[in-house]
């Protein structure tokens, strides 16, 4: 049986994670609305931007070009590229163990394909780095600060492995922020860009040939596509933080409770057994 | 006096949207002058000045290279950044320009000529944006 002074000290270190937890949880809240606000921020060019490339496309299909271009190009996949959008820090309950679940499983039904891994966040690249996958690359303490240089580069240079052909197709795995308690583990294909022309080619004067302005719009749809994964992802980390955090400070609550009961009911039992010490020992003197 | 819905955004956010009666593009053809009820129109834009006019006043903004896609009584324009005369930090874009001539008069093998121009053109069109608000 523990002692009082054992259970006293338990009590008071569970109290303490507590109040850690506590802590994150707060933080996590505070770093989840900046990053939603991000999220909301970057829609209005992403909204834009896809209207001009369909309808860029759209014309471009009109005027009878074949429309060519190295993102566009579609090869047998024999080496695939993933590129792993996960956090940098832990206690996010299962946002991590999620992905990288995930992109084994990808691997694993991609047997017959080459798997590359570029690891945005330290977490999946810990994952790869243990296990027999090439990574092309790691970016660590990108996704928190979510700047869009960070993912123009990141995407330049996936561009330039696709365009040099060393790899076949890229996907994106992340997890796409739904709402506080729910985070959607998304997996897209990136590359070759799978572009949706508009049907109706509206009436515009090009100032360019809308086949060179595809070539320059094209690179967008990779720098776009990661940067969205990384603010979803930022703000999807800071969701599950919270929630796990949460979760953890009701669990310390529970814990002190139960402790806490345990701590009164040895007291008692001492005390009890004290007074039938004396009791008895009254009673054998008289 | 007739307007259009002017709307500026950079992949970060959004920077303007207002209701212009003029405005000035640094379209890669040249200057794209648009006022209301302007043809429908897709263009790529140079790094440079953009001007327009906000109730009877004149706003600049130094963006870098992108697009514009002008609709009916509609303009906009997505570019890589975009600032105000008073974001603009004159330090900053005078040492990229600085770097960026330095790179283009001592090329070297891996040199990429067109972002180290696109550089070049940026850093001239913040620091011209600067200069004239002061």
């Amino acid at each position: 049986m523990p002692s009082l002074i054992d259970l006293r000290r338990r009590i008071r270190s569970v109290k303490n994670t507590q109040q850690i937890t506590k802590a994150m949880k707060m933080v996590a809240a505070a770093k989840l609305r900046r990053a939603q606000e991000r999220v909301l921020a970057a829609r209005p060019y992403a909204e834009i931007y896809s209207h001009m490339l369909a309808d860029v496309a759209g014309a471009a299909a009109a005027a009878g070009a074949e429309v060519s271009h190295p993102l566009l190009a579609v090869r047998a996949e024999k080496r695939i590229l993933l590129v792993l959008v996960t956090s940098d820090r832990g206690l996010a309950g299962a946002f991590n163990s999620n992905l990288t679940k995930a992109a084994w499983a990808f691997a694993g039904e991609h047997q017959e394909a080459e798997i590359l891994v570029e690891a945005i966040g330290r977490k999946g690249r810990d994952f790869f780095q243990r296990r027999s996958v090439k990574l092309t690359g790691e970016h660590l303490g990108v996704v928190d600060k979510a700047r869009f240089a960070d993912a123009s580069a990141i995407a330049r240079k996936v561009a330039g492995l696709y365009e040099a052909e060393e790899i076949d197709a890229v996907y994106l795995i992340y997890n796409e922020f739904k709402s506080v308690i729910s985070q959607k583990l998304t997996l897209t294909k990136l590359l070759p860009v799978a572009m949706e022309a508009s049907e109706e080619p509206k009436d515009y004067i090009y100032e360019q040939p809308p086949g060179q302005l595809l070539g320059t719009l094209l690179p967008k749809y990779v720098e776009t596509g990661i940067y969205r994964a990384m603010l979803e992802s930022a703000a999807s980390e800071h969701a599950a933080r919270m929630t796990a955090m949460d979760a953890a400070t009701t669990n310390a609550a529970d814990v002190i409770e139960g402790l806490t009961l345990h701590l009164n009911r040895v007291r008692q039992a001492s005390i009890t057994k004290e007074i039938i010490e004396i009791v008895s020992g009254a009673a054998a003197l008289g | 006096m007739s307007t259009f819905i002017l709307e500026v955004a950079t992949p970060e956010k959004l920077v303007v949207r207002n209701d212009a009666s003029e405005a000035q593009i640094p379209g890669s053809a040249g200057m794209l002058g648009i006022l209301p009820g302007h043809a429908s129109l897709i263009s790529e834009i140079e790094a440079g000045e953009l001007t327009y006019i906000l109730e009877g006043k004149k706003r600049t903004l130094a963006v870098a290279k992108g697009w514009v896609q002008v609709t009916a009584n509609k303009v906009r324009v997505l570019v890589d950044s975009c600032e105000a005369p008073e974001e603009i930090d004159v330090k900053r874009a005078e040492e990229s320009l600085k770097r960026a001539n330095a790179r283009l008069l001592s090329p070297k093998q891996d040199l990429d000529i067109a972002r180290a121009l696109n550089a070049a053109k940026r850093a001239q069109a913040r620091l011209e944006v600067a200069r004239g608000n002061s």
